[in-house]
């Protein structure tokens, strides 16, 4: 742990982001899901085989909030998929690091997918990695990587995780 | 075809041409066993690998040839081998990693352990034990460790890309190829050394010719796919050709990018989005590369294993692994060049936001032919058309046609022979 002590405080807000998070991506409450992120954020969906590998591609990769909203552009406009829903279930976070402006942290995440004729189904399952600044007005990523234990995509991977 | 109900007890086909397609071709679990046997194990190259996935000696990775477990390995010399993942004694699909190093081959059960060309070294108790001075056991003295090696494939390697066959009379690797499409090969692995960027994985439940057909249907990716159309990456009005090999097995969609935008092409379009603007312009940030000599995206299908990508500035290979008749993984195996500046393989990456399972163009493939094969599982007795460009077979200098999948067919009946 960095130098600043970590206090009931943080902990308890930053559970309360990550909880925050899940129910936006879950509502497909996009807008929410954006403003969560700093401006210049970085956000990506990587195997856990390209990330142990150190090999950079992802199956998602974007820098940026331009790039953020054009992927809810891109899966609420131009991408033809079967709907579904999401619910997404994080674990308690586990903080790495602590600073005045800056908190790392790691939380596993398991995601179930249900299509509209269908039963919910393990989707994604996976951690985690994070950067999350402290900013006036609030938490804001500056960093998320998700990275799946999956093997395989079940199909298509068509909303944020 | 009749639109008889019943569900026939032999393969059909009672077109003269392959303009119509039984969807029993994608539902018969007999036929797919039949396709793994004729197609994949006999009389065909099938993708393995890029050398650079090994490139020291003993490093090795794992894949699979149809539905058979393959290793594909550097051994002390240099050379590239590739071995069957089952082990000459029980029979155990030994080799549990997806990649490593290793200095021999060995199967834990009961330590036979091989050289990485697959040849056994050594058995323990070969000889037998020795107690109270006799010696107990062991194997038949005219036991031949020479005749119970790893099943050892043929290799064929080119510009960086490795080859497989379980079939020692295939013709040469060219041969299968053939000039013109590879022509198109050299075109994208010309030389120069690869380099390893990773790799995206997807299971798509639908049967794998799908995949195939998907690349060799250029009547989609102009209406499905809302990127390229409204981008002109690929779309009716673009410059391009239709090209196959003398059999008609393997085939190259060839497309020079248009300006994009709207014209008379879109007006019937409904994926076309006028309004549509990047945020992030860095999604499409192209850089025209000197060996492109032309095209911005060849597709090419190499029957029946493997889809060689160039779109832009993103090359990939697309490796087909069938799991029965209705499910498929497609193995996605993202590179770049050596001499690729860092600026280039920021580039490469970002444009595979294009590709993949999450892909803002790929996406909708993996859907429409798992929605594809339950159309075809509700009534096999039914079959597809395939009639765009009409119902001949041959090479085209426009992207409306379906000639490249008439001709895919032609060459399965012969082979499958139906």
């Amino acid at each position: 742990m960095n130098s600043t002590t970590m206090n009931m405080e943080i902990y308890l807000q930053l559970t309360q982001f990550y909880q925050d998070y899940a129910a936006a991506v879950d509502a497909a409450d996009w807008d929410s899901w954006i403003e969560m992120f700093a401006d210049d954020c970085t956000y990506r969906i990587q195997s856990r085989e390209n990330h142990e590998r150190n090999l950079p591609m992802a199956a998602l990769s974007l820098d940026g909030k331009g790039m953020l909203k054009d992927r809810i552009y891109g899966i609420t406009e131009t991408i033809f998929h079967d709907p579904y829903m999401q619910n997404h279930v994080i674990a308690a976070p586990r903080i790495l690091g602590l600073s005045p402006d800056l908190i790392e942290a790691q939380a596993n995440y398991a995601v179930f997918r249900t299509k509209n004729d269908g039963i919910a189904q393990v989707f994604n399952v996976g951690r985690y990695i994070d950067r999350i600044r402290q900013t006036a007005d609030g938490l804001r990523i500056e960093s998320r990587i998700c990275v799946f234990d999956n093997d395989m995509i079940l199909n298509s991977l068509i909303y944020p995780i | 075809m009749s639109n008889d109900t019943r569900i026939p007890l032999q393969p059909v086909w009672d077109q003269p041409d392959t303009s119509r397609i039984p969807f029993k071709v994608y539902t018969d679990e007999q036929t797919h066993q039949q396709e793994l046997e004729k197609l994949f194990y006999r009389n065909h190259w099938c993708y393995v690998g890029l050398e650079a996935e090994i490139p020291e000696p003993g490093d090795f990775k794992r894949t699979v040839i149809g539905e058979r477990s393959v290793i594909m390995v550097r051994d002390n010399e240099g050379m590239i081998n590739v071995v069957e993942n089952v082990c000459a004694h029980r029979g155990m699909r030994f080799c549990r990693k997806k990649h490593g190093n290793a200095k021999e081959l060995v199967c834990p059960y009961h330590q036979w352990n091989y050289d990485l060309k697959g040849n056994l070294q050594g058995v323990p108790f070969r000889r037998g034990v020795k107690q109270d001075g006799e010696v107990k056991g062991g194997m038949p003295k005219d036991f031949k460790p020479a005749e119970h090696g790893l099943t050892q494939l043929r290799v064929a390697q080119r510009g960086g890309v490795v080859f497989a066959s379980f079939d020692e009379n295939v013709e040469p690797f060219e041969e299968f190829i053939g000039p013109q499409m590879l022509h198109y090969f050299d075109r994208l692995f010309n030389g120069r050394k690869l380099k390893l960027l990773g790799y995206n994985k997807q299971r798509i439940p639908g049967n794998w010719k799908l995949m195939q057909e998907n690349i060799k249907d250029p009547y989609h990716p102009g209406l499905l796919h809302t990127w390229f159309v409204t981008f002109g990456l690929w779309r009716a009005d673009n410059r391009s050709e239709l090209k196959m090999d003398e059999h008609h097995r393997h085939a190259a969609m060839i497309s020079t990018r248009g300006q994009g935008g709207k014209n008379a092409q879109t007006t019937n379009v409904s994926s076309f989005k006028e309004e549509m603007k990047l945020n992030d312009p860095r999604f499409l940030d192209v850089e025209v590369e000197p060996w492109w000599n032309g095209p911005t995206a060849v597709m090419m299908t190499v029957f029946p294993s493997v889809i060689l990508q160039q779109q832009v500035n993103s090359v990939s290979t697309r490796h087909i692994q069938p799991n029965g008749h209705d499910s498929f993984d497609f193995v996605w195996t993202h590179f770049g060049f050596e001499d690729d500046t860092p600026e280039m393989t920021e580039r490469r990456l970002r444009q595979a936001n294009l590709f993949g399972p999450a892909g803002f163009v790929s996406a909708d493939d993996g859907e429409v032919i798992e929605f594809s094969q339950e159309g075809f599982e509700q009534k096999p007795f039914h079959r597809s058309l395939a009639e765009l460009g009409g119902r001949e077979i041959e090479e085209t200098d426009h992207m409306v046609s379906e000639t490249l999948i008439r001709g895919m067919y032609e060459y399965w009946r012969k082979q499958m022979e139906v």
